[in-house]
């Protein structure tokens, strides 16, 4: 792996193992794809929106503004897959839940106010902190009782909806105020969708925090081993439960996004199905949905490569009820390409490739 | 006292502990339901009713159930029972079929989904929850694109087969009337019982059913005594996919309509059955008949919430939920009770 060697063989090697590999081949696959259907598909013009402000549109600009929920809950996804060897099914109902006690805070509990009863800022941290205690109830489920994540966040999962629901007696506030709805639009005079700075922050915030602290090792540790962690002088209990609690604030960012789109909230359809491309995102990344090692930005990628294909579906005009199935065999492809033993093959292949040449020379 | 419980736990397995709480529990919920309300669930009716709608439930719990003990976990199966009714809708409405033929269709969508997934988990070794995650969003995106509006069938011989009712002698009740109203289940119900014998039958005595417990216990030791591991887990995915086939007939012959938001979160239901029924998640541990009682008191909790009043539709989510983690917590204190009991 050194610098060193760098003939043919080892780079070929190097390439397919690195775990970038599979989401960036996907990406260009796809931009290629897109390429040859439409040479207009990376076009991005300045326009004016509703209001009469600058922005950006373009499918480049729409695939960057609605992947970024995705990306956002995929940081949380891979700290909790990595530590507990699990998933978390729970997100999209967490969502509505987070998103709900934000609209309550908001509107105050009556259906239409004529103005906001709160500042935004308190009624997101409100959504925070709600989101880090649904983190935090699954976490001592996974972490202290030992229940398998999927199952202990089955609970949530069926209840979050109809307690999202219950939050606001099932009506559906809309907010009154327009600069509610920056957060998922557009700041009036800048033309870049804020929601791509939202992301930025969280990836900037989460870079620094597996650069400054132990957090990235510490997790990897669980979740190779946790009883030999335990004798290293970790805590698996509080690690688990902290990537729980890290993925509720993940949720409660997504969240505000997610309301914010709309100014108001529909309990049973919000980020529907979000937790299953999440978890993609993060096996589209090349990460071990059984735990271990991880790779934090093939997971962000990951996310990216997911909205790319939905736009790109969406191009081509499948409808939304029928995307599900096309989006199925891309899964299934891109995962039995990246399946380990395909994986091996092709790297035997390549060497073979490497070493024929180097016989021909 | 203490020295007797000590010794029960030492001498029932993992799997018959989970198994007793459960039964103990659904009996403890129905005769707490038959005291406290009254009124429908003192008729023996009402039972067979919970029956006759969640016949394909029980199907595919159990399906899901050995997946589960394997150490696998199969999320597709929603998606195979709502692709099941819609394909056998269109055949028998739009085409005229006949009932053999909708039976093969369930059935072969069955095997085929059992055939690829099995492959690709067993074989290639990529993670079952991925792969049937994968076949979820297939199945469900293929049930649109076959028909995307819901229908009823109007087929002769299916609406015969589908009101076809088998009285249970002695168990009917006399109304207002005074006649005589036989208790009846439906033809799911029988199918969901032979099912659920065999399974059990198979689990317990055969080399199949004990490699199935031996693989999901712990995979070296099982290749080590001679198993083909890569073979049983294959099996145990096509065993799941076929009986959520079956399982997608039964449901079409008792909701008698296609349509794509069919069985609906049926997976998860599914999940949770064989949970409550002391299936374990991490493989090994699970009994057939515990899943059986698992979608009963899934479904018992489900009447209770409705015949209560508490009709807001958020309230049966909730409760669900909450009856879940009940279980799941008491689940998880006495196996580490066990393990303690077992250590000293």
């Amino acid at each position: 792996m050194s610098k060193q060697i760098n003939n043919n063989e080892s780079f070929l090697k190097r390439l397919v193992g690195n775990q970038l590999f599979i989401p960036l081949i996907a990406l260009i696959l796809l931009a290629v794809i897109n390429l040859i259907n439409d040479p207009g598909f990376f076009k991005i013009t300045l326009g004016t929106n509703n209001a009469g402000y600058p922005v950006f549109s373009g499918y480049l600009i729409t695939i960057l503004d609605y992947g970024s929920e995705l990306g956002i809950l995929a940081i949380g996804m891979t700290l909790v897959t990595a530590a507990s060897g699990g998933q978390d099914i729970s997100v999209g109902a967490t969502i509505a839940i987070a998103g709900s006690a934000m609209l309550r805070i908001l509107c105050g509990g009556t259906s239409r106010p004529t103005e906001i009863q709160a500042p935004i800022i308190v009624a997101f941290l409100v959504a925070c902190v709600v989101g880090m205690l649904c983190g935090a109830f699954n976490g001592i489920l996974v972490a202290v009782f030992k229940i398998q994540p999927m199952i202990a966040t089955l609970i949530l999962f069926t209840a979050g909806r109809s307690i999202a629901a219950w939050i606001n007696n099932n009506e559906l506030p809309i907010v009154p105020d327009p600069k509610f709805a920056y957060f998922g639009g557009f700041i009036p005079g800048i033309p870049i969708p804020t929601t791509v700075f939202i992301v930025i922050a969280c990836i900037i915030v989460i870079a620094l925090v597996l650069k400054f602290t132990n957090l990235g090792l510490y997790t990897q540790a669980v979740g190779i081993n946790e009883n030999s962690s335990r004798l290293n002088g970790i805590n698996p209990t509080f690690i688990k439960f902290l990537t729980f609690v890290i993925l509720g604030l993940c949720v409660a960012v997504a969240a505000l996004i997610k309301v914010s789109r709309l100014s108001t909230i529909n309990y049973s359809v919000i980020a529907k199905d979000i937790e299953m491309d999440a978890i993609l995102a993060v096996a589209l990344g090349g990460n071990a949905l059984s735990g271990g090692k991880f790779n934090m930005w093939a997971s962000i990628l990951g996310a990216y490569v997911i909205q790319f294909l939905t736009t790109t579906l969406y191009k081509f005009n499948v409808s939304s009820d029928a995307l599900a199935a096309y989006k199925a065999v891309v899964v299934i492809l891109l995962v039995v390409f990246s399946a380990p033993k395909v994986r091996e093959q092709m790297g035997q292949l390549g060497k073979k490739l490497g070493s024929s040449k180097k016989g021909v020379a | 006292m203490n020295t007797e419980k000590k010794s029960i736990f030492n001498k029932i397995s993992d799997t018959g502990l989970l198994l007793t709480i459960t039964i103990v529990i659904f009996f403890a919920m129905y005769l707490g339901a038959i005291i406290f309300q009254g009124g429908g669930f003192t008729k023996p009716q009402m039972f067979f009713n919970i029956l006759n709608s969640n016949a394909a439930l029980i199907i595919t719990a159990c399906g899901m159930s050995v997946v589960m003990i394997t150490g696998g976990i199969d999320i597709s199966v929603g998606g195979v029972v709502a692709l099941v009714s819609m394909c056998c809708a269109v055949y028998l409405d739009h085409h005229n079929g006949s009932i053999l033929g909708s039976i093969l269709i369930a059935l072969g969508i069955g095997v085929l989904y059992g055939l690829v997934q099995g492959f690709l988990v067993a074989y290639l070794d990529i993670q079952p929850f991925i792969v049937s995650l994968a076949g979820m969003f297939f199945a469900r995106g293929m049930t649109t694109i076959v028909n995307t509006a819901p229908f009823n069938v109007a087929n002769e011989a299916f609406t015969k087969l589908k009101l076809t009712r088998i009285n249970i002698p002695g168990m009917g009740t006399v109304n207002k009337k005074g006649i005589y109203v036989p208790a009846y289940v439906e033809i799911g119900v029988i199918v969901a019982f032979v099912i659920v014998i065999l399974l059990f039958l198979v689990l317990r005595w055969t080399r199949l059913g004990r490699s199935f417990y031996a693989v999901g216990g712990n995979k070296q030791s099982a290749l080590m005594l001679g198993i083909n591991v890569q073979r049983t887990k294959f099996l145990s995915h096509l065993i799941c996919s076929v009986l959520a086939g079956i399982g997608g007939y039964v449901y079409f012959l008792h909701v008698g309509s296609g349509s794509a938001s069919h069985a609906m979160g049926m997976e998860m239901n599914a999940i949770a059955s064989s949970i409550i029924g002391g299936t374990m998640l991490t493989g090994g541990v699970g009994n057939i008949i515990g899943t059986l009682f698992g979608v009963l008191s899934l479904s018992t909790i489900q009447n209770i919430v409705s015949s209560a009043g508490l009709d807001q539709a958020w309230w049966t989510g909730i409760t669900i939920a909450a009856m879940l983690c009940i279980f799941l917590l008491i689940q998880s204190v006495v196996m580490a009770q066990k393990k303690r009991a077992l250590k000293n």
